[in-house]
């Protein structure tokens, strides 16, 4: 396997992989955001107790879930620079740390609007809420640690130590509707026996999650290509193709 | 573990010679600590309500201000290269600088914890259970400020930077503790709290002295 999967450290090979893949994502991102968000927002029944406010779970819940699968892609990525110093795996945990912190920017803020009709405050310190707003804090706090040093290398490489240590919030965030009886309610798809969530509200949903998954690795592949071409400006494959 | 004696014996004598390093960080938490009644009011019910998180919040900020200079005076007269270039395991220095940032930060704020009841008014049952968090809390406390400053040693602008990367892991601390002395207040028990704590405590002593031999090196290379 590894054989196989040797030639994708490459870094040129990436950079053109990268290219390809990513109009295909793109497109599809675009599509799948567009039907899912407008069979959700327009099509949907209205829920029993909430009415229409319910609706905007068609941008909260893909958000907050890719916060997480977001964070733990990062966090394999710096594993992977870390053990084996792959480049390109150091590369990427600095391409996706931005879209991952934006990610859970919309989730907390798509929270709080719905948390203000919901529960009629804006914000309360419920451990739900508390540890993504920590999730947060682990983005930017590895965007600001990749960029506080000289060297740009060594930079990545404490990034992607704090990146591998903050793993431990992933599960806290995960399970702290269970461990803590707060004001955040349970997982209500996650469950593998039956969801507790209408078939009619569930697809839209699936459709919106799969959407965010898709819309991550496409702005991976766009962030990662500069961040190849960036570290790799003065090989020749790069001057080659800009024409030097 | 033969070398550890020497290492902790050289911190040691270092903070002894140095009597500012772990002296400032105390005197800082004391000084917090009174400029809350002066900015809350003297009343009595009231600082006993916010004592917990008063407590906790001073001794955060007061072991986060010692933990700056941790590595960076080792760093930069190249102790921490010869180290990690020598076959000395760098294990040991990293467990002997834990034990001495612990014994001159963490432990004076043990100690003082009966003047701090005295200061804010904190009745016998949160007394106990604010020496027991702190006991349980501040080697935790001590790791992640060993951690933040191994990332950031080579840092150009080390220090607000620390304090971004490690105050948010200081959080769960922060609710267990103050959770416990809650708790205490109220009579009610606070063994869960504190088994909590004891576990964080014993999965981030497994796992953070070897992140911090990593980091360490990264930054030497």
């Amino acid at each position: 396997m590894f054989k196989w999967l040797h030639p994708y450290a490459k870094p040129e090979t990436v950079y053109h992989l990268c290219g390809r893949l990513m109009p295909w994502l793109m497109g599809a991102a675009l599509l799948l955001l567009l039907l899912g968000n407008i069979w959700g927002l327009a099509f949907t029944p209205p829920d029993y107790q909430q009415g229409d406010s319910y609706r905007i779970i068609h941008l909260h819940v893909p958000a907050a879930i890719m916060s997480m699968g977001t964070y733990s892609a990062m966090a394999i990525a710096a594993f992977i620079a870390l053990v084996w110093q792959v480049k390109v795996a150091q590369w990427s945990v600095l391409a996706i740390a931005p879209i991952g912190a934006v990610y859970t920017a919309i989730a907390l803020i798509t929270g709080m609007a719905w948390g203000k009709p919901m529960w009629g405050t804006w914000w309360v310190w419920d451990a739900r809420l508390t540890s993504e707003l920590i999730l947060l804090f682990l983005y930017l706090g590895v965007i600001a640690l990749s960029g506080a040093f000289s060297d740009r290398q060594t930079g990545a490489k404490v990034a992607s130590l704090l990146a591998v240590v903050g793993v431990i919030n992933l599960p806290i965030i995960h399970f702290s509707v269970e461990w803590w009886n707060t004001l955040h309610q349970g997982a209500s798809i996650t469950k593998f026996a039956k969801p507790s969530i209408d078939p009619s509200m569930l697809w839209p949903l699936l459709i919106s999650i799969l959407a965010f998954k898709i819309l991550m690795l496409a702005l991976l592949c766009v962030r990662l290509r500069t961040a190849i071409l960036v570290n790799e400006q003065h090989r020749p494959w790069v001057k080659a193709m800009a024409g030097d | 573990m033969v070398t550890l004696g020497p290492f902790l014996k050289r911190e040691l004598r270092l903070l002894a010679r140095q009597k500012a390093d772990w002296l400032n960080p105390v005197l800082f938490f004391l000084i917090v600590l009174s400029l809350f009644p002066l900015g809350v009011g003297p009343e009595p019910n009231l600082l006993r309500i916010i004592a917990p998180g008063v407590i906790w919040i001073a001794a955060l900020l007061s072991v986060l201000l010692a933990a700056e200079r941790l590595f960076k005076d080792d760093y930069r007269n190249g102790v921490v290269e010869q180290l990690v270039a020598s076959r000395q395991p760098l294990l040991a220095f990293v467990l002997a600088k834990l034990l001495a940032n612990w014994l001159s930060t963490g432990l004076p704020l043990v100690l003082l914890s009966p003047l701090v009841a005295l200061l804010l008014n904190v009745d016998m049952a949160s007394f106990i259970a604010m020496v027991l968090t702190l006991l349980l809390g501040t080697p935790l406390l001590s790791l992640l400020s060993v951690l933040g400053a191994a990332l950031t040693v080579s840092a150009d602008k080390g220090g607000i930077l620390l304090a971004l990367l490690i105050l948010p892991l200081y959080i769960p601390l922060l609710i267990f503790a103050s959770a416990a002395m809650e708790a205490a207040s109220m009579a009610l028990p606070y063994h869960g709290q504190l088994a909590v704590m004891l576990a964080m405590l014993l999965f981030a002593l497994a796992l953070v002295p070897v992140a911090v031999t990593s980091a360490l090196k990264i930054n030497v290379s």
